[in-house]
């Protein structure tokens, strides 16, 4: 590509956006030798095609990670937060254009989605801000012969790869813990992607943080994210991701051994005992699988709804999407539903639907696809009647499909909820306090919703068990996740 | 039902030429107020001599009215209590970016009314800009704890905020301990009243014009400028204050303790005096000793709680010590604070200035040795020569009361053993410090002196990420820190019942 390192990219809104497409390493933009199409999934129109880090590259960023590590180490934690805090007052200068770029790279509506990531990506680097200078070590009461204790000292470079469901807010999950525990980062985003980061890349720059410590990478997961996870001179990998991705990370970080964590796939199970406010189930359900287009790591792609309520939820479950998720152009600002990603995912939901009519399930609302008309748009779609042997029940479908299953007994449903490789969140609907808890207590899950879905919150502790992820993120646990322990023990009068 | 009369601001002139906005209110419901009987007091710049303003004085029928409004702000339903503690934590950070915005500003006032250099008042606010930035970083911050105990029982602690808080801050540090009081309380989710000292109540006032842009909704911050007798006393027996947090004298912290037993056992931490050793052993780095030994006194005018104000000097080094701590006073600026140059500053007040006079004098009386100093410092306005008595004994005033000015006593001593019983021989225990390379002796002896804080080859650093705080008669509780939260928090634990058995 002979154009520069900055394009001149027109809104769909209205308006242009100065959109950088280089590669953002040491303080300075760079061109390589490789460049991909990102497409708008909304049109499928190519925007602009990106620079994408080849080994050489992500070599140059860990390089001058590395080199910035041994001052920015040095950095007072105060300062580190006051530089987050201006980073997260730059965003919301710039929450417009952002949420913009977001909507026409991912197809996530501009104000009913993608306006909101951004404000969460503030809302986290104020936090993760305060963080920066409270981080403790511990003083351990051994006898008067020493002077016991440990540190939490920052881990180095830290390689971030994350996904396209959430580009810069899942940037921002990433970044500002690990600069408040005064690591440098590469952080690379998804091929599909690479836009919104790279534009926030500009403002990391001019709030000052130093060359090195903050380097920006587009790339392909099989190279510049594999070159990451192996390379000997970074000393973490983070990603978040599939399974089956987050599993060749794992693989692939043993070789220096560095630090893993992993934020992958999930089949959350969303449980509606009979004793539940079935509105409120409907509604929560509804965020919880179709906002997004169903790209959520926490999605409820599998309900279990009791006996008794069990048709009355489906035909309100049924109503209330038909009503209340429009789906359109992510530029109208009644959009709630937008394209899926890309022509892949696409591809591959639709097939999942086919498996499921193919599989039996009873099609509660059904995919009206309309084929001459442009954009990766799917339909919500509605399965019932589906039992464990099926594989839309199995298997992380990753769009707005959900698979509602019928059950008896506690026992019963706990038995078929656990009933999964997955372990990343669960929802559970009752107003029994005793069921509640005790529900809460036996799901094998790293996440427990009560009442409600996708309601997290940047201070509690987000992350999965079995093969949904190793580690959690926000929270005071996702800042200690970039630390590492340093027991320094003195001698006062230990004489051999 | 009374109508509440606003106070506009006033104009302040500084040396500069500069003219600044200066309320003048009792800052009440994030309005400035008038008090009920209309009481005003006069404020003076120590440097000068001159009166600076007049500002509303606040009597026991104006604390009533505060805390009616801290304690409406913080009914279940009011937007305070609603708010996320994250949104808390704005509050704070915005206020600390408007303080740093208006930097020059408040530093000027600052020095102004207390007589602190402006260099000294700068570091303040900006101290204080970053200990509220620090404590709005706590804010949503603050974890209680789930309890593994039996699986018939979910237990869980919540911190939650005490309730309307009173607040009693001194002349010293006028602007800092704003924050290092409202900082932590607010974050916590409290509501407070912050009575300023009867000397030095512009700063604050300053800063309560940043209250609502912040955020901040009414009745959350009221700030009160009072005297003791009437203002302080009303509020440590007040009933419906749930916790009084009192900074300065031993004396009148005594009085606030007593009067909170007396009313509703209201929650009490004092920061009180000192009379901090500065321990210099043989093996220090002595040109470096007598810097921190001079900071240690000096900073501030040696109006500080935690001032060094007792040198002892290992005996073999003490005649080169004593000469270069001696050194280093002479070429300390005493003058105009508004001078860039200047260090120390004018004494807070004509009484401060009597009375640290009177201790010099004491102190040669008894028969320690002027070494430096020992005289007032010009013809206008309350400056004290930086003064070192040498030959002092624990038995002088000197070498026992807290003088609060800018007098050191220093004292010989011999062995390790000794200077830590003379050092921990005091009523006091607020700080110390430990000059020595020695690796075992800074810590062995660190561990022995009964002090809150402990300076190794340093001193006076205070830092809003570390516990301050005194043994003894300096105080009870710690401020700053992960700590101070806990001044502003009560616990409650919550059991669920989750299946157990009846127990009869």
């Amino acid at each position: 590509m002979s154009e520069g390192l900055f394009q001149k990219l027109p809104l769909p809104d209205g308006g242009t956006v100065r959109q950088p497409v280089g590669l953002y390493i040491d303080g300075q933009w760079i061109k390589s030798r490789e460049v991909l199409e990102t497409v708008d999934p909304a049109t499928e129109e190519v925007i602009t095609k990106v620079y994408l880090a080849g080994t050489e590259e992500v070599d140059l960023a860990v390089k001058a990670a590395r080199n910035a590590f041994k001052n920015w180490r040095k950095v007072h934690g105060s300062e580190r937060g006051s530089l987050l805090m201006k980073l997260a007052d730059a965003a919301e200068k710039h929450i417009d254009t952002l949420s913009a770029i977001e909507a026409m790279d991912s197809g996530k509506p501009k104000d009913s989605n993608a306006r909101g990531d951004v404000e969460g990506t503030i809302a986290l680097l104020r936090y993760c801000a305060g963080w920066a200078d409270k981080i403790y070590g511990s003083v351990i009461p051994t006898g008067s012969e020493k002077l016991a204790y440990s540190k939490r000292l920052p881990i180095g470079v830290c390689g971030q790869i994350v996904p396209w469901n959430y580009p810069l807010n899942m940037a921002g999950w990433k970044i500002a813990p690990a600069l408040a525990a005064g690591n440098c980062i590469i952080i690379k985003s998804a091929e599909t992607t690479p836009l919104s980061l790279l534009y926030f890349a500009q403002l990391v720059d001019k709030v000052g943080f130093p060359k090195g410590v903050v380097n920006i990478i587009s790339g392909l997961g099989k190279v510049a994210g594999s070159h990451i996870a192996s390379h000997p001179g970074i000393d973490k990998i983070a990603f978040t991701g599939s399974t089956e991705i987050g599993s060749t990370i794992q693989k692939l970080a043993s070789s220096n051994l560095k630090t893993v964590t992993l934020e992958c796939g999930g089949k959350s199970p969303f449980i509606v005992f009979e004793d539940a406010d079935i509105e409120q189930a409907v509604k929560w359900a509804a965020v919880g699988i179709v906002f997004n287009s169903g790209q959520i790591c926490t999605g409820n792609s599998r309900i279990y709804v009791q006996e008794k309520v069990y048709e009355k939820f489906l035909e309100k479950f049924k109503d209330h999407v038909l009503a209340d998720y429009k789906l359109g152009s992510p530029f109208d600002e009644s959009t709630v539903v937008g394209p899926v990603v890309n022509k892949v995912q696409y591809d591959r939901v639709l097939h999942y639907i086919n498996v499921g009519k193919n599989e039996g399930a009873r099609v509660v609302l059904g995919n009206e696809q309309n084929p001459s008309k442009k954009g990766y748009f799917i339909h919500p779609v509605i399965f019932a009647d589906c039992h464990q042997g099926m594989t839309i029940v199995k298997d992380e479908i990753f769009g707005p499909v959900v698979a509602v299953s019928k059950f008896t007994t506690e026992d019963e449903v706990l038995e078929k909820a656990n009933d999964s490789i997955y372990g990343l969140a669960a929802m559970c609907f009752t107003q029994n306090l005793e069921r509640a808890h005790r529900v809460s207590d036996e799901l094998e899950t790293g996440m427990v919703f009560i009442n409600s879905a996708e309601n997290s919150d940047i201070q509690a502790p987000f992350g999965g068990v079995k093969m949904s992820g190793i580690g959690s993120e926000l929270g005071a646990p996702g800042i200690e996740t970039y630390t590492h322990l340093k027991t320094v023990h003195l001698n006062l009068s230990n004489k051999l | 039902m009374t109508t509440v009369r606003e106070i506009p601001n006033v104009q302040v002139d500084i040396p500069s030429g500069k003219k600044y906005e200066q309320p003048v209110g009792l800052f009440i419901n994030n309005k400035h107020v008038d008090a009920v009987n209309g009481g005003r007091v006069k404020v003076f710049s120590p440097s000068t001599e001159k009166l600076i303003c007049e500002v509303v004085d606040a009597d026991e029928e104006d604390v009533d009215i505060a805390v009616k409004a801290a304690r409406a702000a913080f009914q279940n339903d009011a937007p305070w209590r609603r708010f996320s503690s994250a949104e808390r934590g704005r509050c704070l950070t915005k206020l600390a970016d408007f303080i740093e915005q208006n930097l020059e500003y408040l530093a000027s006032i600052e020095t102004l009314d207390n007589g602190k250099s402006i260099t000294l008042a700068r570091g303040d606010v900006q101290g204080a800009a970053n200990c509220f930035r620090y404590y709005g970083g706590w804010a949503d911050k603050d974890y209680g704890q789930t309890i593994e105990t039996d699986v018939t029982r979910f237990a869980y602690t919540r911190h939650e905020p005490i309730g309307v808080c009173g607040q009693i801050i001194p002349w010293n540090f006028p602007f800092l301990m704003c924050a290092w009081k409202i900082g932590p309380a607010v974050a916590c989710g409290n509501t407070v009243i912050l009575k300023t000292a009867e000397l030095t109540p512009l700063s604050a006032l300053v800063l309560t014009q940043f209250i609502e842009p912040a955020g901040f909704p009414p009745g959350v911050v009221n700030v009160l400028s009072g005297d003791g007798r009437r203002c302080g006393n009303a509020m440590a027996c007040h009933m419906d204050i749930d916790k009084i947090a009192f900074t300065g004298s031993t004396g009148v912290g005594r009085m606030v303790m007593r009067s909170a037993a007396a009313s509703n056992l209201k929650k009490v931490t004092l920061e009180l005096g000192g009379k901090s050793p500065n321990i210099v052993f043989d093996d220090a780095d002595l040109e470096e000793a007598a810097v921190w030994v001079n900071f240690g006194i000096f900073y501030n005018s040696g109006q500080v709680c935690c001032a060094g104000s007792r040198v002892y000097v290992q005996e073999n080094v003490y005649d080169e010590f004593v000469k270069r701590v001696v050194n280093k006073a002479k070429s300390l600026k005493v003058g105009d604070p508004f001078d860039e140059e200047t260090f120390q500053g004018a004494q807070v007040s004509k009484q401060q200035y009597e009375r640290i006079i009177g201790y010099i004098e004491s102190g040669i009386q008894h028969g320690a040795k002027l070494e430096v100093g020992g005289k007032p410092h010009g013809h206008i306005g309350y400056f004290v020569e930086p003064t070192v008595l040498s030959g002092v004994t624990e038995d002088m005033a000197v070498g026992k009361e807290e003088i609060f000015g800018p007098v050191l006593a220093i004292i010989k001593f011999k062995t390790v053993e000794e200077a830590v019983r003379r050092g921990n021989n005091s009523t006091f225990g607020l700080a110390a410090g430990v000059h020595t390379n020695d690796l075992r002796n800074a810590v062995k002896v660190s561990n022995r002196l009964e002090a809150g804080t402990v300076w190794i080859n340093c001193y006076n650093l205070l830092h809003h990420q570390i516990p301050f705080g005194g043994y003894k008669e300096s105080g009870i509780g710690r401020e700053l820190g992960s700590y101070g939260l806990t001044n502003y928090t009560q616990t409650k634990s919550v059991h669920i019942n989750l299946g157990m058995d009846l127990p009869i």
